[in-house]
C-alpha cells in the first residue's frame, strides 16, 4: 500500500519527439505532501501524468502498490490515484454537485449509490467551503471556484494517491493556504499520498513534506525541502539570484532582482490612477 | 427556475433533488406537448375530424378497435392510420434518432456544434443517394429505392470511419475533429456537385428532393430499420450518460476517474453514425435536430446527460411534428419538405439560444458570496434583485448584474459614501 515507483521513465510527445522525461527514478512510500517544482516546460504535468495513466510512458515502469500501471484497468486506477488538473471542461452546464459527484465514478457500478455519495459530497462542500456553489453551473463559476469544485472532485474519489497539477494557481492567498492546509491535512490524518506541482517555492518550502526539484525532464534534487530549496540549486535551475534564510525551520525564498535598479522602478512621467473608494463602514478614510 | 440560496449544508440534498424534480416536470411537460401536437397534426387530414377525434382512432386503433367494413369509421381510421399516423411515427423516431446522436456527438466531441451534419455524415448520406439517383450506380447491385438507401447507408457511415480512425491515430483535439467533419463535408458536397454534372433534368430534380428531407414517401414499411436502430441506440444511450458526463469535463479528467477515453469515443461515434445514416438514408437531409434537441434541453436542465438524453429526444420529436405540422398546413392542400421548413425554423432559433446561452446557459441557481456568507450573518435568505438592463454583472459572486447586497447590509451601495477622487 502507497507505494508508487518510476524506473528510467522516459516519455517522449511523438515518435521521434525529444524526450520531456528523461530517466526518471522515484520511489515514494507512506502518506507525505510531496511538492514537485521546477521552471514551465520541465516535464512536471507530464511527470504525473505518467504516474496515473494519462500518458503511457515510451520507456521505463511505473509501479502502483508493486502492479505495473500497464496492467491495471483505468477504472481501478481511479481508485487508487486521483488527480486534479490545473482547468477542467466546462463546455456543457452541470452543477457543482453533479461535478464533484463524478468522483465517486470509479467506485459504482452501472448505479450511483447517491446516499452514500452524497454523504460525502456534502463533507467535500464543506472541506472546501463552497456550499453556497452547490447547485451553481460549473462554467459560471470563477477561477478559484473552479479550482475549489475540482480539488472536491479529487477527494471525492478517496484515492489512495492524489496528483495534482498547480492547485493554488488560481487561488487568492486565504485560499491559498486553506487548500493547502486541507492538502497537508490529508496526508497526515486520512493517510493520503499527496503530489503535488507547484510554482510558489515558499507554499512547497512550508508546507511539504519532501520535494521534488526538476530541470530538464528529469529530476534535479530531491529530499526535505531545506536540502532542495537552496539558493544555489534556485540559481541553477531557474537562474535566478535568489536569497534563503531560514523560518520556522524551513527555508524562505526570497527572489533578487539585482538588474532592476531605482532609477528603473520610477514612476513614469504623468502616470496616475484615480478612483472612488468605497468602505464598508462608509467612513471617509 | 426559482433563485435560492444554499447557506447549510444539510440543505444541499434536499435542493438538489428538488432540482431533479424540475427537471422531470420539464420532461413530464414536453411528453403533454408532444401529445398535443399529434392530436393536431393528426386533425390537418381532410376527413374533417377535429383533434381529439383523430387521437381517439388512433389510440382505439392501437388497443385493437375495429370498425365494420368500408364504413365511416373504417375508412377514417384506415385513410387515418395508414397515411398519416406512419408520418407521425417517423417524426418522433427521427426526432428521437438525431436527437440522441447530437447528445452522443457533442459528448464525445466535447463540442457543443458536433452534429451529424458537422461531421459530414449527412454530406456522405447525400452524396451516396445522388450517385444512386443520377447514375444509377448502387454499392450494393441494388436498383430503386432501397438502392438509395444502401448508398446513402454507406455514404453516411465512411466519414464516420475516417473521423474514428483518425482520431484514434493521430489523437486529434475534439476542435480538431470538427474541422476533418467540415472538411468532408465539402469534399462530399464537391463531389455531389461533380455527380450532379451533367444530369438529366429528371435525376437532379430529383437528387434535390432527396436533399431535402421528407416525410411524404413514409409508410409502415419504412419506418421499421429507423425504429429498431433510434430504439437500440436510444437504449444504449441510457447505459452511457456517465460516461458522457465524464468527458465532458475533459479527456484527462475522464481517463483519471476511470473512462477508457479512446475505446469510448470510437465506440459512441459507431453507434452515432450508424444511427443518422439509418435515419438520414430513408428520410434525407433534415437539419438542425440533433443541435437543437439537445441545446434547448440543456438550456432549462443543465448539463447532466442522464435527463438531457430523454429530454432532447422530446424536444426533436416536437420540432419534427411541429414541422410536419407546418408543412403541411402552410400551402394546404399541397406541402413543403418538413427539412426545409426544419432549416427556416431552426437556423434562428439556434442563432437566438446562441446570444441568449450566455446569460442563462444552464442556469437554476444564484449564491450568496461565499466569503459574504461569513462575514453578514443571516436569519433569511435575502430578496434577489432583477437588475434593469444593461446595468453591469455583479461577476465576483454570480451572474447577476448588480451584487447581491441586502439594502440593510453595511456593504449596500446605498448605505456607502463615495470618496472625492483621489490620485494615487
Amino acid at each position: 500500500m502507497y507505494h508508487l515507483s518510476m524506473e528510467n521513465v522516459e516519455f517522449a510527445y511523438g515518435k521521434n519527439g525529444i524526450l520531456t522525461l528523461n530517466n526518471i527514478n522515484i520511489d515514494i512510500r507512506n502518506p507525505q505532501l510531496i511538492s514537485i517544482i521546477g521552471p514551465n516546460g520541465v516535464g512536471k504535468s507530464t511527470l504525473i501524468h505518467c504516474m496515473n495513466k494519462i500518458l503511457e510512458p515510451t520507456g521505463g515502469t511505473v509501479m502502483v502498490d508493486e502492479s505495473d500501471v500497464k496492467n491495471i484497468k483505468v477504472k481501478e486506477l481511479a481508485k487508487k490515484i486521483g488527480y486534479v488538473p490545473y482547468t477542467s471542461g466546462d463546455t456543457f452546464p452541470l452543477t457543482v454537485v453533479d461535478t464533484i459527484l463524478m468522483g465517486r465514478n470509479p467506485h459504482n457500478k452501472f448505479r450511483n449509490n447517491i446516499k452514500e455519495d452524497m454523504a460525502i459530497v456534502k463533507e467535500v462542500l464543506e472541506l472546501m467551503d463552497i456550499v453556497p456553489l452547490a447547485l451553481r453551473p460549473f462554467n459560471e463559476l470563477s477561477a478559484g471556484q473552479h479550482q475549489r469544485v475540482m480539488l472536491a472532485r479529487g477527494l471525492a474519489q478517496e484515492p489512495e494517491i492524489l496528483l495534482l497539477d498547480e492547485p493554488t494557481a488560481n487561488l487568492d492567498i486565504k485560499h491559498q493556504l486553506d487548500v493547502i492546509r486541507i492538502l497537508k491535512k490529508l496526508a497526515v490524518e486520512k493517510h493520503i499520498v499527496v503530489i503535488m506541482i507547484s510554482h510558489d517555492l515558499n507554499l512547497a518550502a512550508k508546507y511539504s513534506d519532501n520535494v521534488i526539484m526538476m530541470a530538464h525532464g528529469t529530476v534535479f534534487a530531491v529530499g526535505k525541502p531545506a536540502d532542495v530549496i537552496t539558493k544555489e540549486n534556485i540559481k541553477e535551475v531557474y537562474d535566478v539570484d535568489s536569497e534563503v534564510v531560514m523560518h520556522g525551520g524551513r527555508p524562505l525564498t526570497i527572489l533578487l532582482d539585482n538588474e532592476f535598479t531605482e532609477e528603473d522602478a520610477k514612476l513614469p512621467e504623468g502616470a496616475s490612477l484615480e478612483a472612488k473608494i468605497f468602505r464598508k463602514t462608509g467612513t471617509a478614510e | 427556475m426559482a433563485e435560492l440560496e444554499i447557506s447549510n449544508v444539510d440543505d444541499v440534498e434536499r435542493e438538489y433533488h428538488s432540482y431533479i424534480s424540475r427537471k422531470l416536470l420539464f420532461i413530464a411537460v414536453f411528453v403533454i406537448a408532444c401529445i398535443v401536437i399529434i392530436a393536431i397534426s393528426l386533425s390537418v387530414n381532410g376527413l374533417g375530424l377535429a383533434p381529439f377525434e383523430a387521437f381517439e382512432y388512433m389510440i382505439k386503433h392501437i388497443f385493437g378497435t375495429t370498425y365494420p367494413y368500408l364504413s365511416e369509421e373504417w375508412y377514417n381510421d384506415f385513410i387515418l392510420w395508414e397515411s398519416y399516423v406512419p408520418r407521425i411515427a417517423i417524426a418522433i423516431i427521427c426526432g428521437c434518432g438525431l436527437a440522441i446522436c447530437g447528445v452522443i456527438m457533442q459528448g464525445v466531441l466535447i463540442n457543443p456544434l458536433a452534429d451529424p451534419y458537422t461531421t459530414g455524415v449527412s454530406d456522405g448520406a447525400s452524396l451516396g443517394a445522388t450517385v444512386a439517383i443520377v447514375t444509377g450506380f448502387t454499392y450494393a447491385n441494388v436498383v430503386g429505392e432501397l438502392g438509395i438507401v444502401i448508398n446513402a447507408f454507406i455514404g453516411a457511415v465512411v466519414p464516420a470511419v475516417i473521423i474514428i480512425v483518425l482520431s484514434t491515430a493521430i489523437r486529434m483535439t475534439p476542435a480538431t475533429t470538427i474541422l476533418v467533419g467540415v472538411a468532408l463535408s465539402n469534399v462530399f458536397g464537391g463531389l455531389q456537385t461533380l455527380v450532379n454534372y451533367g444530369a438529366d433534368e429528371n435525376a437532379l430534380t430529383e437528387a434535390l428532393r432527396w436533399g431535402i428531407g421528407s416525410f411524404t414517401q413514409i409508410s409502415w414499411d419504412s419506418c421499421v430499420v429507423p425504429f429498431i436502430v433510434t430504439f437500440a441506440g436510444g437504449l444504449l444511450s441510457f447505459f452511457l450518460y456517465k460516461q458522457l458526463n465524464l468527458l465532458s469535463i475533459g479527456e484527462n479528467s475522464a481517463k483519471s476517474l476511470g473512462l477508457d477515453v479512446e475505446k469510448f469515443k470510437a465506440f459512441c461515434l459507431i453507434v452515432a453514425a450508424i444511427m443518422a445514416s439509418a435515419l438520414i438514408c430513408y428520410v434525407g437531409i433534415i437539419g438542425f435536430v440533433g443541435l437543437l434537441g439537445p441545446h434547448l434541453a440543456r438550456m432549462v436542465l443543465g448539463g447532466d446527460n442522464k435527463y438531457v438524453l430523454p429530454a432532447s429526444m422530446l424536444v426533436g420529436s416536437f420540432l419534427l411534428l411541429l414541422s410536419d405540422l407546418i408543412s403541411r398546413v402552410l400551402i394546404y392542400p399541397d406541402e413543403l419538405r418538413v427539412g426545409l421548413i426544419m432549416s427556416v425554423i431552426g437556423a434562428p432559433v439556434f442563432l437566438y439560444m446562441i446570444v441568449r446561452r450566455k446569460s442563462s446557459y444552464g442556469g437554476v441557481y444564484r449564491c450568496s458570496h461565499p466569503s459574504e456568507k461569513t462575514r453578514q450573518p443571516q436569519t433569511k435568505p435575502r430578496p434577489c434583485i432583477t437588475p434593469p438592463r444593461g446595468e453591469r454583472k455583479c461577476g465576483s459572486c454570480c451572474s447577476r448584474r448588480r451584487p447581491c447586497w441586502d439594502s440593510s447590509s453595511p456593504y449596500s451601495p446605498a448605505r456607502q459614501v463615495p470618496f472625492p477622487l483621489r490620485t494615487l
